[in-house]
């Protein structure tokens, strides 16, 4: 329950960032692409520093989770066509509805209803690439 | 407090996104919000119809509770920490959208023209609609991760993959912006 709480909380702050950050707005990501604002670089080139700088620090002092467990980071796969053909495709949506998938969440929230849609989108999407997935080249 | 009611600056909004990030790494979780889209698909049946979708949605429903909260978040923000739902972007930025048909640049959070309840009886701006969340849902997927994922976790944990995928990100948005709007709108 404690945990739970603490996703929930997490949520409701990236909630509240995206949207007064207007990091959720349309407008924000055609100015963006159009270079003609530092804003979002800025959001997300400060949040990069910060990030690069503190999983350096965790990994070189084994910091612990809350819970004291050990931290584990992932590593991705290696690969580059799935992640330069996915990402443009990626680029593409993100353009076109200008939102990627936290935002639309962020969005509904908000009370825009049209936003709907594109989580429909969305989900369909991610569907047609389960589908797809063996047939394409990774 | 006069502040918080207007709009964040980047130097508030992102060192913030980092401490979100740091926030899910420290109760063992990861910073992820496409991932969500396989989980409604798993739970709507999807596993029946392919094996990607094969795996313990459950497992993800912490995930599903921060979905929860970014809506409540979104909630939050629009209805008691703004005053105005106005979006400043470049006054140049405004010209050329108002060039392109997008009246309401400048005035709004999101262009009306796409989002308004009136454009919802268009075909045409529901179907760009659908078609936005159909390249985001299956690019997310087809790069293993979005903005969230790879732009700012993985670009942080220094994965090349990852640095592959947000050069991908703006190949396609500036393709979309560039080229594609003036034939679109």
């Amino acid at each position: 329950m404690k945990r739970t709480l603490s996703y929930l909380f997490i949520g409701i702050l990236f909630g509240i960032v995206m949207y007064k950050s207007e990091a959720a707005s349309w407008f924000r990501i055609y100015e963006m692409f159009q270079f003609q604002s530092f804003h979002m670089y800025g959001i997300i080139g400060s949040a990069l520093v910060l990030g690069v700088a503190g999983i350096q620090l965790i990994k070189r002092n084994n910091i612990k989770s809350f819970f004291g467990e050990p931290i584990r980071f992932v590593p991705k796969e290696r690969g580059f066509t799935r992640y330069m053909v996915g990402g443009t495709i990626f680029g593409l949506g993100w353009a076109l509805a200008g939102s990627c998938p936290g935002p639309i969440y962020t969005l509904i929230g908000a009370g825009y209803v049209s936003i709907i849609v594109v989580l429909i989108g969305a989900v369909v999407g991610t569907f047609i690439y389960g589908l797809l997935k063996d047939k394409l080249p990774h | 407090m006069e502040w918080i009611f207007e709009p964040w600056p980047w130097y508030v909004a992102g060192p913030l996104i980092a401490l979100i990030m740091f926030l899910l790494i420290f109760v063992g979780k990861q910073f992820g919000m496409s991932s969500n889209l396989r989980t409604f698909c798993t739970m709507c049946g999807a596993d029946k119809k392919a094996d990607f979708f094969k795996f313990d949605w459950k497992a993800q429903r912490w995930n599903l509770v921060v979905v929860v909260g970014a809506a409540l978040g979104g909630f939050i923000g629009s209805h008691y920490l703004s005053n105005d739902i106005a979006v400043a972007i470049n006054p140049e930025t405004i010209s050329t959208l108002q060039d392109l048909g997008f009246s309401s640049a400048g005035n709004a959070y999101l262009p009306d023209e796409l989002f308004s309840l009136e454009a919802l009886t268009s075909v045409k701006s529901l179907g760009l609609l659908l078609l936005g969340g159909l390249l985001i849902g299956f690019g997310a997927r087809y790069a293993g991760g979005c903005t969230s994922g790879h732009a700012i976790s993985g670009l942080s944990n220094l994965q090349l993959p990852s640095l592959i995928a947000v050069i991908g990100f703006f190949v396609g948005g500036l393709f979309m912006v560039h080229v594609l709007f003036p034939l679109i709108f």
